[in-house]
C-alpha cells in the first residue's frame, strides 16, 4: 500500500488552515484603503466594496439555490422509471 | 521549411479527418504516434500559413473555400490543435479506436468550421462535428449514454437544419456564399443565429450540454468541452459581434447555470453547468463588440478551453480509477491522488480567475469592457457570476472530490500519460496567468490592457475570498445545501417529459377519434353497404314473394328451397333480363303517375 497523506485527518491542521484563511481575509481588508482605485463606477471605489459584494453574492446564491431545489429536485430515476425515453 | 508545403497545403481539418481513417489500420506505438503527431502537424500548418491564405476545392463546378485564415480564426485554430493534442495524450492509454476516430474527426470538424471560407463548407464541417461528437457519448456503452446520445444528436440535427435553412436564405438574399459580419437583419440571419445559439448552449437551448457531456466517455468529455461551444463562440464573434441581444443572453447565461451547479450531485454535470456559465461571459463580450471585449472573448475562449479540459481530465481521472463521479460517493481522495488533486486545484483556480491563473487575465478584459460601456446591470451580474463560479467550480469540485467527508476510497493516481496531459494543461494555465503576453500577441486586435493593477488584483481577491468565506461559514453552520442523490429538472424536461406527455395526449385524443371513425365508417357502414348490395335485392324479392307462397300453401322446406334459389340467381346475375326490365318499367310508371303532370 502506498503511503497516504493524512494532512486534514488532524483537526488541528484543519483549524490551522482556517486560521490562515481568516488571516488572508484580514490582510485583504487592511490593504484595501492603500490601493489606488481606478474603477469606471463610483461604488467600485467605496471601501471594501468587492469583499461585501462577494460575500453577499455567495450567500444569495446559496439561498436562491435552496429555494430552487424545492422546485426542481426529483428522484434519480425520474426520467427512466417509465422506461427510457 | 513550411510544413504546409510539405503536406501539399492540405487544410488542417482534412488532416485530422483523414488521419482518423488511418487509426484502425495502425497498431501499438505507430497508432499512438499518429494520434499525437496529427494535432502537432495541424498546429504547425496553421502556424506557418500566412494570413489571407486560402485553399479552394472545386466540386461539380462549385467552389468550396475549405481554408481561409485571418487573425480571429488563427487563435481558435491554435487552441483547437492544442486541446486535441492534450486530449489525445490523455486518452492514449485508453485504447479505444472508436473514441480516437471520432475525436479526430470531431477536432477536424471544429478546425473546418473555424477556417471555413464559405457557408457550405461551414455547414459540412458543422455536421461532421455533430455526428463525430455523438460517438464520444455512445462510446461510453451504457444505457444512459445511448439514450443521452440520441437526445444529443436530435437536438443538434434540429440546430443544424436551422443553420442550413438560414444559410440557404442568406445565399438567396446576398447572392454570395462567402461570409463575414452578418448581424441580425432578416429571417435568414435569425435562423443562422438560432442554429449557432443551439451549439453555444444559450438558454433555454442549453440543456443538451448538461444532459449529454456527463454521460460521455472519460476522454470524450474533454474533447466535447472544447469544440462544440467554442466553435459556436468563434462563429458568433465572426458573424454577430456587437449584437446587443447577446449581451443580455450572455448575462443570463452566466447567472442561471450556477444555481444548478450548486445543487448538482454529478461532478461532471457541475462542470457542464460551469461551462455554460463561462461561455456566457464570452457571449456577453461578443455582444459588447468593442475591440477590448472581442479580445477578452477570444482570450477567454483560449484559456477556458485549457482549464475546462483540465477540470474534465481531473474529474475523468477520478471516474476512471474509482468508477464513481457523484459528490455523494466521493471525498478524501487527496490522500492517495495528490497530483490529480493538485492539477484539479490549478484548474479550479484558473476558472475562478484567481490572480496568477489564466482565467484572470482573460475574464477581467470582458468585465472591464462592460464597465467601459457603462453597462451597470450587466457588470453587476458578471461580478455576481464570477463569485458564483469560484463557489461551485472553484471550491465545490475539488472539495467534494478530494476533501469533504472521507468516502473510504483509496484509489491510486491515473496512468502516467493522463497525469502528463493534466500537468501540461496545468502548466499552461499558470504560465498564461503569470505571463499572458504571448496570448495577447495573437489576439485579433492590438492589446492595450493591463490585467495586473493593484485595484484589479485586490478587488478580485476580495470578491473570491469573501465568497469562499460564505462557503466556509455555510458549510460549518450546516446551511449549505447537502449533497443529495437526486437530479434537477432543467429545460430538457420539455422534450423529455412534456413532449412525451403531449404525444400521449395527442395519441389518446386524435387516435381514439380515428379508431372510432374507423369502427363506424369503415367497418360497420361499408360492410353493411357491401352486405346489402350482395343480398339486399334477393331479400326484398323473397319478402315480396312470401305472401304468394303463403297463398299457394307451400311447405317450409319448399319455401326455403325457393329462397336459396332466388339468392343464388341474383348473386350470379342469372335473373332473366325481362324481369329487370319489367321492374324498371314498373318503377318508371310509378314515377310517372306520381310526377308525370309536372314533367310536362
Amino acid at each position: 500500500m502506498k503511503k497516504e497523506l493524512t494532512l486534514f485527518d488532524n483537526p488541528r491542521n484543519v483549524k490551522r488552515f482556517l486560521y490562515m484563511f481568516y488571516g488572508c481575509l484580514v490582510v485583504l481588508l487592511c490593504i484595501d484603503p492603500f490601493v489606488h482605485k481606478h474603477g469606471e463606477f463610483a461604488w467600485e471605489e467605496a471601501p471594501q466594496f468587492f469583499a461585501a459584494y462577494g460575500f453577499v453574492s455567495c450567500v444569495l446564491l446559496i439561498f436562491v439555490a435552496k429555494v430552487l431545489r424545492r422546485w426542481v429536485k426529483r428522484d434519480e430515476d425520474y426520467y427512466t422509471r417509465d422506461g427510457d425515453r | 521549411m513550411n510544413p504546409a508545403v510539405l503536406i501539399g497545403g492540405f487544410p488542417p481539418a482534412l488532416l485530422l479527418v483523414g488521419g482518423a481513417l488511418l487509426v484502425p489500420v495502425l497498431k501499438g506505438r505507430a497508432k499512438q504516434g499518429l494520434l499525437l503527431a496529427l494535432p502537432v502537424l495541424a498546429f504547425l500548418t496553421i502556424f506557418f500559413t500566412e494570413a489571407g491564405s486560402t485553399w479552394i476545392f472545386t466540386v461539380l463546378g462549385h467552389q468550396l473555400t475549405l481554408f481561409k485564415i485571418d487573425a480571429l480564426s488563427r487563435v481558435f485554430g491554435y487552441i483547437f490543435c492544442i486541446v486535441t493534442f492534450l486530449g489525445m495524450l490523455f486518452a492514449v492509454d485508453i485504447g479505444d479506436d472508436l473514441q480516437y476516430c471520432s475525436a479526430l474527426a470531431y477536432g477536424g470538424g471544429a478546425l473546418g468550421v473555424t477556417f471555413a471560407g464559405d457557408v457550405f463548407s461551414l455547414y459540412i464541417f458543422w455536421e461532421v462535428m455533430a455526428v463525430a461528437s455523438t460517438f464520444l457519448i455512445l462510446a461510453r456503452r451504457t444505457d444512459a449514454s445511448q439514450a443521452a446520445a440520441l437526445r444529443y444528436i436530435l437536438v443538434h440535427v434540429v440546430g443544424g437544419l436551422c443553420l442550413l435553412a438560414g444559410i440557404l436564405l442568406y445565399v438567396g438574399r446576398t447572392g454570395t456564399t462567402g461570409f463575414d459580419y452578418v448581424g441580425l437583419a432578416g429571417v435568414d440571419s435569425w435562423l443562422i443565429f438560432i442554429g449557432i445559439a443551439v451549439n453555444a448552449a444559450i438558454p433555454p437551448l442549453h440543456p443538451w450540454l448538461s444532459d449529454a457531456y456527463p454521460e460521455a466517455t472519460v476522454p470524450g468529455a474533454v474533447f466535447l468541452s472544447a469544440f462544440t461551444t467554442k466553435s459556436a463562440v468563434y462563429l458568433m464573434a465572426r458573424m454577430f459581434p456587437g449584437t446587443e441581444l447577446l449581451i443580455w443572453l450572455g448575462a443570463v447565461m452566466t447567472a442561471i447555470p450556477i444555481f444548478y451547479a450548486v445543487l448538482e450531485n454529478d461532478i461532471r454535470r457541475v462542470l457542464a453547468y460551469s461551462l455554460i456559465n463561462q461561455v456566457g461571459f464570452m457571449m456577453c463580450g461578443i455582444g459588447i463588440g468593442t475591440a477590448l471585449a472581442i479580445n477578452g472573448t477570444v482570450s477567454h475562449a483560449f484559456c477556458h478551453i485549457l482549464y475546462k479540459a483540465l477540470l474534465f481530465m481531473a474529474a475523468g481521472s477520478v471516474l476512471h480509477v474509482t468508477g464513481r463521479i457523484r459528490c455523494t460517493d466521493l471525498g478524501g481522495l487527496y490522500k492517495t491522488m495528490p497530483l490529480t488533486c493538485l492539477f484539479c486545484i490549478v484548474g479550479a483556480a484558473s476558472i475562478s480567475a484567481f490572480p496568477l491563473f489564466s482565467g484572470f487575465v482573460s475574464k477581467s478584459m470582458i468585465i472591464s469592457a462592460a464597465a467601459h460601456d457603462k453597462l451597470v446591470v450587466v457588470w453587476l451580474i458578471l461580478q455576481f457570476a464570477s463569485a458564483g463560479v469560484f463557489h461551485h467550480a472553484g471550491i465545490k469540485v475539488p472539495y467534494f472530490m478530494f476533501f469533504g467527508h472521507d468516502s473510504g476510497l483509496r484509489a491510486q493516481e491515473p496512468p502516467r500519460t493522463m497525469l502528463l496531459a493534466m500537468g501540461i494543461a496545468a502548466f499552461i494555465c499558470v504560465f498564461l496567468g503569470v505571463y499572458p503576453y504571448p496570448l495577447y500577441a495573437i489576439l485579433p486586435y492590438p492589446v492595450d490592457y493591463l490585467p495586473y493593477t493593484g485595484a484589479h488584483v485586490v478587488g478580485q481577491l476580495q470578491l473570491l475570498m469573501f465568497g469562499a468565506l460564505a462557503f466556509c461559514l455555510l458549510i460549518l453552520s450546516g446551511y449549505y445545501p447537502a449533497e443529495m442523490r437526486a437530479i434537477n429538472l432543467d429545460t430538457d424536461w420539455f422534450y423529455r417529459v412534456f413532449s412525451v406527455r403531449f404525444y400521449d395526449v395527442v395519441d389518446g385524443g386524435l387516435n381514439r377519434l380515428n379508431r372510432f371513425c374507423e369502427a363506424i365508417f369503415v367497418q360497420r357502414f361499408t360492410a353493411g353497404l357491401a352486405r346489402w348490395s350482395e343480398h339486399g335485392a334477393a331479400r326484398l324479392l323473397i319478402l315480396a314473394m312470401l305472401p304468394v307462397w303463403k297463398i299457394l300453401k307451400l311447405s317450409d322446406d319448399q319455401q326455403a328451397q325457393l329462397s336459396s334459389r332466388i339468392t343464388m340467381l341474383i348473386r350470379n346475375n342469372a335473373v332473366p333480363i325481362g324481369i329487370s326490365v319489367a321492374g324498371a318499367a314498373l318503377l318508371l310508371s310509378v314515377l310517372y303517375v306520381l310526377h308525370g303532370p309536372r314533367i310536362t
